[in-house]
């Protein structure tokens, strides 16, 4: 008999022990002997040329090695999409928080201090500080009109829809920068040894920052090694900045050749390294009188910052989610990133979904306005399903939850008994606050966009050691999410052995293949997926072998002594293969964009005082199509922590910039959430089986983000008869717009 | 972490003498009571090079009667005030606000001597004393001298604590009649761990229909912790009725002067402020 199945059971993480108890240790708490501290001297100045750079002669400089552009051995880029983001400016600074030089001293106060002793003279130049500014191309930074990328997006007949409209309504929605705000600030450390660099660190993706490496130090990838760190959080802030850090941190390492570690502090972290890109969407959608969509004419613009970095493909992301999950026979979507002079944004949690759905999402409430319809019904006559045809023309064949999740989330919420009870209350002088509640249904299509999972063709393998290890090798970072969990668990099953045979190996670089980045919802689908089809070749071979999986530990270690042979250890690794009905046309953007999407609605319950517009969340209502849960208790932990993350971002969080730098760079004054501001949450998961993924899984880290901010927005709507079409919410923007009129 | 102990001289004055000397003749030195202040700066890399003056040793962390009221050890906690039973019962609104201070981790170290010499304008057990019309008792090398609440602070982060001169407690006058009604309301940047919009502290009593007193005091919203003298001089005497009470709203701004700031706005503190105001005088 095989051993119990253990995918779809609740395992407990496997670091749990060790992070609670506090016995996991982050870079910073590591004793790496030797090492000397790093500190980055930034720029101060949002643009300009550097005229000179001068030493304080009253400070040992002796007892410190210094690093400019000109110790770099290979390429001064840091290595992504576009070669354009150098690691140390040379010449002209386009943010703020640019790298100038690196100093590292045996002492880190003294580290510091010298930094403080570098004086940098610029020549000013007028810096683009806003999007708006950008796009007025007042002053050229990006090629000839400020735009790093752009998207368009066309279906059907947008014209022939607007003729067939009864209710065209428009709208503009924004919204801001958000800080990824994990628990570990960014940290590297790098030494070499034999001739070969190795990086330690905080990170998300291994393989990105060996690629950086390679180019940054002109070496062969055989001579640079990146070691995974236990990491505190990630959330998209850790898979492009590192490879920078990491870079730094190299450089130093070689030229004092001894051991360097760089570790930010929170303020650094916060106003260097990458947010979430702010954006601005318009909506012009055409109705008939009974509330079908006959056209959707969508445009996204988002502030990319000084360098080009991951804005391509954030913007591609947030393009292809701009019409929310609904089907609209004639759309067009036009998306542009453009540039400014300040800190680069990228990767954070949804990916560029999060911005466009907020307008889509929020939208409904201009149009219910405009329509006399409400909300609901106006989703359910519009929503995904069986069948249904995206904007880029991808027929959705199954596993589509979105209608269930609607209705899973007006029924637990008790949404539209509140909408009425609500009304009264509010309608009530006496009462010392308004009530609402709002909804928003959105999808998130998981694993990369496109063709991206061809062009990353990633690995993973499972292999069997001499004395009987089963191990999963992956470059899949455990970054809270639980990777390591639920890949012992998929691994356990596809062999038929108990989950706690599984050891899962941290990612090194030299040992692990290049399983891609640990990003966009793929570590469960799409790198799961090998790692089952690898574990099933292990058990093929045992079959072979031994005619059958071994039931004992004591089994195991003879089987895998007669498979291995003279050998340590076999090993047996898979590449990604794309399923042959995914089709994708990059040129013309046309196609099924997404191997599948995940699918989430969400009810916010609020209450806002009256005296002080404060916003107390009453309960949170939520039910998540994300495929079978391969660990139901971490897929609900991802659903909560996404989903306070997201009310974060609609309710408190909201970086002040004030030339070109965030002012409020601390904790102090950057708000997040805490345990306090989270309410009640009511999660349900919906396990519509994807057949394409690991036991039917789909993805689940990003959506949860999507959906509280235009929900949150909706039920302040609803409280208070004011339709604030930017976030946070927060109790300013509330007294303020209730000082002016009501929606008209 | 930028700070440097190395650079750093720790004193551990055992007696209130002892530390007056070692601060008066340092002026660079700084008093270190519950340290949550301190280790901001620390943690910036501020307090390299400077001497620090640890006050734990001194015998000033207790709660006592006297004839006049009750007094308050300068090194007493914010935990420790909000479990005093004594101050809980005679003084809610000030062990209420001590519970809003930081995280329980910060009530816990951050002492009212502390917050107090600190000054800044947004502490939040500033209106509570302000309402109590707390006395500040003051020790130096110049002898013990008696500060009203009021006059103790001078600007942002300013006291009228002279040289070597240290907090030693803080007296807490009995009221003669017990209050109609009291309120303390904290508009933080979030529900815990926040640092207030505005802070309000009201205590009003009601005799044959009429105010007989009232003392009503906001903080974040100048400089120093404001008493609105010119709305409490307006109501008493007078009946509250919805109408006295916006009228009273009204004159907030002759007594307070907000600001925009990262935290917020003039705006809003100015509308919540009045909001919770007339709450508190109707009664709601």
């Amino acid at each position: 008999m095989a051993a119990m199945a253990s995918v779809g059971t609740s395992a407990l993480r496997r670091e749990g022990p060790e992070k609670l108890t506090g016995r996991a240790l982050y870079l910073d708490d590591l004793d790496v002997p030797g090492a000397w501290h790093g500190v980055t001297v930034r720029a101060g100045v949002p643009r300009g040329r550097i005229k000179s750079v001068s030493f304080d002669p009253s400070f040992p400089w002796k007892e410190c090695v210094v690093v400019t552009a000109k110790d770099i051995p290979g390429k001064n880029v840091v290595t992504l999409i576009e070669p354009d983001q150098p690691l140390l400016a040379d010449g002209e600074v386009r943010h703020r928080e640019e790298p100038i030089l690196l100093i590292a001293h045996p002492d880190r106060a003294k580290a510091y201090e010298a930094r403080s002793r570098v004086t940098v003279e610029y020549e000013p130049l007028p810096p683009v500080l806003s999007l708006e500014d950008s796009l007025s191309v007042k002053e050229k930074i990006f090629k000839d009109d400020n735009v790093f990328k752009s998207f368009l997006i066309e279906k059907g007949d947008l014209k022939g829809g607007f003729a067939l409209a009864d209710f065209v309504v428009e709208g503009e929605y924004r919204v801001p920068h958000q800080e990824q705000a994990y628990i570990e600030n960014n940290a590297m450390a790098a030494w070499e040894k034999d001739g070969v660099l190795t990086v330690t660190g905080s990170l998300q993706c291994p393989y990105y920052v060996v690629k950086a490496l390679k180019v940054l130090l002109g070496r062969d990838e055989s001579k640079v090694r990146v070691i995974q760190t236990v990491t505190g959080g990630g959330f998209g802030g850790k898979e492009e900045y590192p490879s920078m850090i990491a870079g730094h941190a190299a450089l130093l390492a070689l030229k004092a050749k001894r051991p360097v570690k760089i570790v930010y502090d929170r303020h650094e972290d916060m106003a260097a390294t990458t947010k979430r890109h702010p954006a601005v969407v318009r909506h012009r959608t055409g109705l008939t009188k009974d509330g079908r969509l006959v056209a959707q004419d969508v445009d996204v613009v988002m502030d990319g910052g000084a360098y080009a970095t991951l804005s391509a493909v954030v913007l591609s992301r947030g393009t292809l989610h701009a019409t929310g999950p609904y089907e609209c026979p004639n759309v067009r979507v036009r998306a542009r990133a453009v540039a400014t002079n300040t800190p680069p944004n990228g990767a954070f949690r949804g990916f560029g979904a999060p911005q466009t759905l907020f307008a889509a999402e929020l939208h409904w409430e201009r149009i219910s306005r405009a329509l006399g319809l409400d909300a609901l019904t106006l989703r359910r006559r519009n929503l995904y399903r069986e069948g249904s045809v995206t904007a880029t023309g991808q027929v959705l064949r199954e596993s589509i939850g979105a209608s269930e999740c609607l209705d899973l989330v007006v029924k637990r919420s008790d949404y539209e008994k509140k909408r009425k009870d609500y009304d009264l209350w509010n309608a009530d002088p006496a009462k010392p606050t308004w009530r609402g509640i709002g909804l928003s249904v959105c999808h998130h299509g998981a694993g990369f966009t496109g063709s991206g999972e061809v062009y990353l063709a990633s690995r993973a393998a499972v292999a069997l050691t001499r004395d009987g290890r089963i191990l999963v090798l992956a470059a899949s970072t455990e970054i809270g999410q639980g990777t390591n969990t639920i890949f012992a668990q998929m691994a356990a099953d596809a062999l038929g052995v108990p989950s706690d045979w599984v050891e899962v190996e941290t990612p090194d670089t030299h040992k692990v293949p290049d399983s891609g980045p640990t990003v966009a919802s793929r570590t469960t689908m799409v790198v799961g997926g090998l790692v089952r089809r690898a574990a099933l070749e292990l058990k093929a071979a045992l079959d072979a072998e031994g005619g059958r999986v071994p039931k004992t530990r004591a089994d195991l270690k003879k089987s895998a002594a007669a498979l291995c042979g003279r050998e340590p250890l076999r090993r047996f690794e898979v590449r990604y293969e794309k399923p042959p009905e995914i089709v994708w046309d990059e040129g013309t953007y046309r196609g099924d964009a997404y191997g599948v999407y995940s699918y989430a609605a969400f009810a916010a319950d609020l209450e806002i005082d009256r005296a002080t517009g404060e916003v107390r969340v009453r309960k949170a209502t939520t039910a998540q199509d994300i495929g079978r849960a391969v660990n139901p208790r971490l897929a609900e932990g991802q659903i909560i922590g996404g989903c306070a993350q997201g009310l974060g971002w609609a309710l408190l969080e909201e970086p002040v910039y004030k030339d070109g730098v965030m002012a409020n760079a601390q904790l102090t004054n950057y708000v997040i959430p805490t345990s306090l501001d989270a309410p009640p949450f009511d999660v349900t998961i919906v396990e519509r089986p994807y057949s394409r993924g690991p036991f039917g899984a789909k993805g689940v880290g990003e959506l949860p983000m999507d959906v509280p901010a235009p929900a949150v927005a909706a039920a302040v709507r609803h409280a208070t008869g004011r339709l604030i079409a930017t976030i946070p919410q927060t109790p300013e923007r509330i007294l303020a717009a209730l000082a002016g009129p009501e929606d008209a | 972490m930028r700070g440097d102990a190395r650079s750093m001289r720790v004193l551990a004055p055992r007696t209130p003498a002892e530390a007056s000397r070692a601060l008066a003749a340092d002026p660079r030195a700084l008093a270190l009571a519950g340290g949550t202040d301190v280790m901001v700066s620390w943690n910036m890399g501020l307090l390299n090079g400077r001497t620090v003056v640890d006050l734990s040793r001194l015998p000033w962390r207790r709660v006592r009667e006297t004839k006049a009221g009750l007094e308050l050890g300068a090194l007493c906690t914010h935990a420790d005030l909000r479990r005093h039973p004594d101050v809980r019962a005679r003084f809610p609104l000030l062990a209420e606000a001590c519970a809003t201070v930081g995280a329980a981790q910060i009530q816990n170290r951050g002492t009212l001597g502390g917050n107090l010499a600190n000054a800044s304008p947004a502490g939040d057990t500033f209106p509570p004393l302000a309402a109590y019309e707390a006395i500040v008792r003051c020790v130096g090398p110049t002898g013990r001298r008696e500060v009203p609440l009021a006059a103790f602070f001078t600007g942002v982060k300013r006291t009228l604590l002279a040289p070597g001169e240290l907090i030693e407690s803080v007296l807490l006058p009995a009221p003669p009649r017990p209050w109609t009604r009291s309120l303390f309301r904290k508009v933080g940047t979030r529900a815990a761990q926040a640092i207030s919009k505005t802070v309000f502290a009201g205590l009003l009593r009601v005799e044959k229909g009429a105010v007989a007193d009232v003392r009503l005091a906001f903080g974040s919203l100048a400089p120093t912790v404001r008493r609105l003298k010119a709305a409490e001089e307006f109501l008493r005497g007078r009946r509250l009725d919805a109408e006295a009470a916006a009228r009273a709203a009204d004159l907030l701004g002759l007594d307070v002067s907000p600001i925009d700031d990262v935290r917020s706005t003039r705006e809003y503190r100015l509308a919540a402020s009045r909001g919770l105001l007339i709450r508190f005088l109707k009664g709601d």
